[in-house]
């Protein structure tokens, strides 16, 4: 591996990203998911300005009423816009998703880093660790700690953070140990380079791509984690809006009968929402795979 | 193999002890004691606290606590539910025929799809066929249980009220088996959905990385009818890793339909866990998690030890083992 010492060289250096990013646009249904992330990232950020409800805005007298110019996602059954609170609970899910997984890169490649290049004891210690963590029914484990913490959206993130580095930090140890006796690592300390320079200049960049593919997924398996949780009623809690919670009422027969758009609606835009980041993955797998 | 199974059961005994020492852990994490409900309510009088307390060997030794609830745990003892005062294993006991009624059955119905699919699939890899199964399971992987279980009770239940929204069997009425069937119809078709996607997808690349082997070439060069080279040479070898696969599914019988039950209103695991976790009746949450936990090593256990079993390329001396 080439590796960019001058600027004449920094090109050839990035050739082979450029060519992982030709063959991600050749991912038809990975491009097209990509854009409709960005559309829902854009709409989740801008939603108080773009939405065209107050998201706790009761109207009694609208309640569970069809889609309509007015309220084009209908209303539910506190006669609140639909369109709004989905809106809004799409900077939830998409805030939970976010943010669980950036920590949990951070988590999952110190750990990962540290037992896979230095070996022998941290090494078995950090994986045994990894390996109780990993043993614990992820569902359970996650609902039993945000009901001991109460449920809010910022001790979610806490715990899906505490619980969800450990696939990660397995995965780039695998990468690292397969990395670290090669001749480019070899010579990097032959020259006397620091062991954090190794890691993160030369053994890092190569080793990354199957973490980011797997941190892809689990932006999907959060979001889904997440809506569950509030969908149970054990995670986000009405007023404020989220992807699950917006189905919790939807459970009642009235509800079923007469208006099946308000669990429609916000379980079909997890579904999407889940299925785009599904697709990413799989592009990303195919950009970085072939060699 | 005996001396491996017996190495890799000794393996695991450190792994149950830091699962044992994380559970405790957690539930020493919980604000206020496991009695603060009860503590804290000024209208009990500070002799029945302190009895209390000690009656639960609050007042010993962290460690103490610790030794007793693992010594509780080896025995079966699983603690005792705060709010029905019974202990939790009578009550995981209860539950969970339930819930394996409903895993059990939507594992093998997803495999006898899968399996089929997934072979044809690798059979005819890139063909029309193919990117259409793909794209069933992109869609079975992403949907989420509840809504699709939501969605088909509002299709199936509630407007063309073919079958019953939720339970196992109908109120009032005898046992029989064509309700009992009616019943498990959504709840089964809903968890399959997204098990069939992911077994489909494990199936077919098992096959596809048997189905470019030398043997595989040999076999046709030799002249073997197409149909057994594909079953004697080629499943046979792709069931190898499968059979890891199986292993690691053993948690989820247990632990797996948390959600469905809740949607199908289906007295189970899942459920009891989920009321455990609204009326913060912690025993029940801890008991659960720790068995679960317990189920993933065992799993795992029978994973190495069937992948060591079927496959005599394995070096059981070099193997390395892990919890």
């Amino acid at each position: 591996m080439n590796v960019a010492v001058s600027p004449n060289n920094n090109t050839v250096a990035r050739k082979p990203k450029n060519r992982a990013w030709e063959r991600f646009k050749a991912n038809r249904m990975a491009f097209i998911s990509m854009f409709i992330l960005i559309g829902l990232v854009l709409v989740a950020v801008l939603a108080p300005w773009i939405a065209p409800h107050d998201p706790a805005e009761q109207d009694l007298l609208n309640k569970l009423k069809p889609p309509s110019a007015d309220h084009w996602f209908g209303t539910d059954d506190l006669g609140r816009d639909l369109l709004t609170r989905v809106m809004y609970g799409a900077r939830v899910s998409l805030a939970v998703a976010i943010f669980s997984v950036i920590f949990n890169l951070l988590i999952g490649i110190t750990v990962g880093s540290l037992a896979g290049y230095y070996g022998g004891k941290t090494d078995s210690i950090l994986m045994r660790f990894v390996d109780i963590m990993l043993a614990f029914p992820q569902f359970f484990l996650l609902i039993t700690v945000v009901t001991l913490l109460r449920p809010n959206l910022f001790n979610i993130i806490v715990v899906f953070v505490l619980f969800g580095w450990m696939g990660k930090s397995r995965l780039l140890r695998g990468q690292i140990l397969s990395l670290k006796n090669r001749e480019f690592v070899d010579a990097a300390r032959t020259i006397g380079m620091s062991d954090f320079r190794i890691i993160f200049r030369h053994i890092l960049p190569n080793a990354i791509a199957p973490v980011i593919i797997s941190a892809t997924l689990q932006m999907g398996s959060m979001i889904l984690t997440e809506s569950s949780l509030s969908f149970l009623g054990l995670g986000i809690q009405p007023p404020q809006a989220s992807w699950g919670n917006l189905l919790q009422s939807a459970q009642s027969l009235t509800i079923m009968t007469k208006a099946p758009w308000v669990p429609f609606i916000p379980g079909f835009m997890i579904f999407l929402t889940i299925m785009c980041f599904n697709f990413i993955g799989d592009g990303l797998r195919n950009a970085f795979d072939s060699k | 193999m005996a001396l491996y199974t017996l190495r890799r059961l000794l393996n695991a005994i450190p792994i149950l002890i830091g699962i044992t020492i994380i559970s405790f852990a957690i539930i020493h994490m919980a604000p206020g004691s496991p009695l603060s409900q009860f503590t804290e309510d000024p209208t009990i009088k500070q002799v029945d606290k302190d009895n209390m307390i000690k009656a639960y060997g609050l007042d010993k030794p962290l460690y103490v606590q610790y030794w007793d609830w693992v010594s509780g745990l080896v025995r079966g003892d699983l603690g005792v539910s705060l709010l029905k005062n019974q202990p939790v294993a009578d009550l995981i006991l209860e539950r969970l025929p339930n819930t394996l009624l409903l895993t059990v059955t939507s594992f093998l119905l997803s495999l006898l799809i899968a399996i089929p699919l997934g072979i044809l699939c690798a059979v005819r890899a890139h063909s029309r066929l193919d990117q259409i199964v793909s794209g069933f399971t992109f869609v079975g992987i992403s949907i989420p249980g509840f809504w699709l279980g939501l969605m088909l009770i509002i299709l199936f239940a509630v407007k063309l009220g073919w079958l019953p929204s939720g339970g196992l069997q109908t109120v009032n009425a005898d046992f029989s088996l064509i309700d009992r069937i009616k019943h498990l119809t959504l709840p089964v078709l809903t968890m399959a959905a997204g098990e069939v996607a992911i077994w489909i997808r494990y199936v077919r690349s098992s096959m596809l990385e048997v189905i470019n082997q030398d043997y595989m070439r040999t076999a046709k060069a030799k002249g073997l009818p197409g149909n057994s080279i594909l079953f004697r040479h080629g499943f046979r070898n792709a069931l190898i890793p499968l059979a890891t696969l199986f292993g690691l599914a053993l948690p989820g019988f247990f632990a797996g339909a948390a959600i469905l039950e809740q949607v199908y209103s289906i007295p189970g695991m899942g459920r009891l866990f989920i009321e455990g976790a609204f009326q913060r009746d912690y025993p029940v949450l801890f008991a659960i998690v720790t068995v679960g936990a317990f189920l993933t090593v065992l799993g795992s256990i029978l994973a190495d030890v069937a992948y060591a079993a079927l496959d005599p390329r394995v070096n059981l001396s070099k193997q390395e083992v892990r919890g």
